[in-house]
């Protein structure tokens, strides 16, 4: 049976594209080539990478970098601001940072998953949950959520609004901010700052409480769906504390197989190129990263929520300790794979977030201390972190003129490009073969896709740029049916209507 | 102290390295300069790279709001539009259009959202590392133009009719 890569015989399939994934950040395309009985034959999700980045990087000097680099992404600059910062402490051999630096940029980058995570689940992928895969498109989504739910709606906006909170604090600004510099930070948090937030802790913690809730509950009342959906095995990657515990910020690296044994631990991150190769194929841009160990085959892997939830031996806070143990007895002590569970372990990690927040906000290392640490100079440097969506690596080589001369990011959706693709090839089998095209069928696609919360391409979105594009080709290659759909929702079908794609 | 909101909010939205993409943001810090200490006053300037849904937050108790974005679509230099609340796809994942935020604010708060305009600045390129382009800086310019008339003429509109 093929694995529904590549088609044996790809002449004569009709093909169905949709162009780009909605809720999705940045520019992606699914094709599902068809036969004449509508069966699936070939499934891939083709992507426009990070296009450019490291020449954007290259050239620049070093202690530029941590602010240029969040213009990469407008979804998680934080998370690029501190894996850059992180590279640079390593060319200046800043390594430790100084207390206070360490306490504000967890601070920062707790922020950072807190508003990330309540972004994705309320905003992104509750239209999908709440109203479910095969609702009208209209009220699949946030305005639909804000009408229907507006309590939801409403936590979610303040979840995020107080992460944003915490982020300006740290870095200086809502947007742009130089908290993080080569060594350490540039300020210190206040007094009332902290106070501010502070105030607000038991509300976010009970919402976040409340948010695990929720979704463990969609579970239990469907269990089918959510254990079967998108559901394959794979290798789990992430970051974790050297003793162990689930750590967001710094660690060494882990490698679980698709059955929980350990396969690489304690790795060094200035080591990861021992343990990740990545390999271009024709049909994509973006890379796909796999454990030189295991081969491109066999040793692809999963990142984010759902690899770290399970890769560590423990959550080092209370009531994300006591959810995490309940995700892993939903598993009957068997790894979860399925792709739904990410939202499990993201509103796992929100809480984790909320309650390193409320550590690290009673820690006075947080007000007063030294902001930079010296060392020897060196000329190369990698940062590792876990971002909302996985592992994000920032590596550099840095001329002793201080400008940057190499530049290699692996970010954390290209980690997740496998895995993406087995999730469409997933659904394409369980939910598409020989049925008809609808709108709300390939929804299900999307669905699968938006659990691994992907950013693309990033922050390119000028007004009328992002149409969605259906088309539908005969075994002949001819064009039977053309869908857009503008940014504002209106459909144009060209050049006429076709039973098979009527949403 | 915490300062009152402005009146008048300017939200202009964009990436600063991504060529013309910087029109929102840079509209929003060139305006910001232009305007007289007496006009500032009134005004509240903010800047994102996208739109986004806590942005409903900061409508809350605005006289008149302004939008400011790149567009493909706009004729040069630029079109301005009122926007009415409305539920649309905004498909385009973690950001919103500014209609779909205006249905969130009127969602959340139960009551209409304030008079809101978009002006749609006309760019030509959005590739990362690009400069903005010499016809987006003379789109800029215009409506930066039209963007100080703007703010005169709302601030004019929110004073009392006799102020003390």
């Amino acid at each position: 049976m093929t694995n529904l890569e590549t088609a044996e015989n790809a002449q004569g399939l009709r093909r169905v594209a949709i162009d780009p994934v909605s809720r999705v950040e940045g520019h992606g395309k699914v094709t599902l080539l068809l036969d004449e009985n509508n069966h699936v034959q070939q499934a891939r999700l083709h992507i426009v990478e990070f296009r450019g980045f490291e020449k954007f990087i290259e050239g620049r000097p070093y202690w530029e970098v941590p602010v240029m680099v969040q213009r990469l992404c407008g979804i998680c600059p934080v998370s690029h601001h501190l894996a850059a910062a992180k590279a640079f402490d390593r060319v200046l051999g800043a390594a430790p940072i100084t207390a206070s630096a360490e306490a504000v940029r967890r601070l920062m980058h707790y922020g950072q998953m807190l508003q990330s995570h309540a972004l994705h689940f309320f905003h992104l992928s509750s239209p999908d949950l709440l109203f479910g895969f095969g609702s009208p498109v209209a009220e699949r989504n946030i305005v639909g959520v804000a009408q229907a739910h507006p309590e939801i709606a409403r936590k979610g906006i303040l979840l995020r609004k107080f992460g944003q909170e915490i982020i300006r604090i740290t870095s200086g600004k809502r947007v742009h901010g130089t908290g993080a510099v080569p060594g350490g930070v540039n300020k210190l948090v206040s007094a009332a700052d902290r106070d501010a937030l502070r105030r607000e802790l038991p509300q976010m913690m009970q919402w976040a409480y409340d948010a695990v809730e929720m979704v463990k509950q969609l579970h239990e009342q469907n269990a089918i769906l959510y254990n079967g959906f998108a559901d394959f095995r794979s290798n789990m990657l992430s970051l974790v504390r050297r003793d162990g515990a689930m750590d967001l910020y710094d660690g060494v690296l882990r490698v679980r197989d698709a059955d929980g044994a350990i396969l690489f631990d304690g790795i060094d991150d200035q080591q990861y190129l021992g343990v990740i190769e990545e390999e271009v194929r024709s049909w994509s841009y973006m890379k796909f990263p796999y454990l030189r160990a295991l081969g491109n085959a066999a040793g692809w892997y999963r990142v984010g929520p759902l690899a770290r939830v399970q890769n560590c031996d423990f959550i080092p806070s209370e009531r994300a300790e006591i959810e995490r143990q309940a995700f892993v007895a939903w598993g009957k002590g068997a790894m979860v794979h399925s792709s739904l569970a990410y939202h499990w372990a993201r509103m796992i990690e929100m809480l984790h977030s909320v309650e390193v927040i409320s550590t690290l906000l009673a820690d006075p290392a947080l007000l007063s201390g030294d902001l930079i640490a010296q060392g020897t100079r060196q000329r190369s440097g990698v940062g590792i972190i876990e971002a909302p969506r996985g592992t994000l690596i920032h590596d550099y080589d840095v001329g002793d003129d201080d400008l940057v001369t190499r530049c290699n990011l692996i970010v954390s959706t290209t980690h997740n490009n496998q895995a993406m693709n087995e999730a469409v090839r997933s659904v394409a089998r369980e939910y598409l073969d020989g049925q008809e095209i609808t709108e709300g069928l390939l929804n299900h696609i999307e669905v699968a896709i938006r659990a691994y919360d992907p950013c693309l391409s990033c922050a390119t979105h000028a007004l009328g740029q992002m149409p969605l594009d259906v088309t539908l080709l005969d075994a002949s290659g001819a064009l039977l049916d053309r869908v857009q759909k503008s940014p504002g929702g209106g459909l144009t079908r060209l050049p006429e209507p076709s039973a098979a794609l009527a949403a | 102290m915490t300062r009152q909101p402005g009146a008048l909010l300017v939200l202009g939205w964009g990436n600063l390295s991504r060529g013309d993409d910087a029109l929102g943001p840079r509209f929003v810090a060139d305006l910001q300069e232009r305007l007289p200490q007496s006009l500032l006053t009134h005004v509240d300037f903010l800047e994102d790279y996208q739109l986004q849904v806590e942005h409903a937050l900061d409508l809350a108790g605005r006289k008149s709001v302004l939008f400011v974005d790149a567009s493909l679509d706009a004729a040069a230099p630029f079109e301005v539009s009122e926007v009415q609340a409305m539920r649309d796809s905004s498909f385009t994942s973690h950001a919103l259009s500014a209609q779909a935020l205006l249905q969130v604010f009127t969602d959340l708060q139960g009551q209409p959202p304030p008079p809101a305009q978009l002006l749609a600045i006309r760019g030509e390129r959005f590739e990362l590392g690009q400069a903005m382009s010499d016809a987006a800086q003379n789109h800029l310019a215009a409506a930066l133009a039209w963007g100080l008339e703007w703010v005169r003429q709302s601030v004019a509109t929110c004073r009392p009719a006799n102020p003390v």
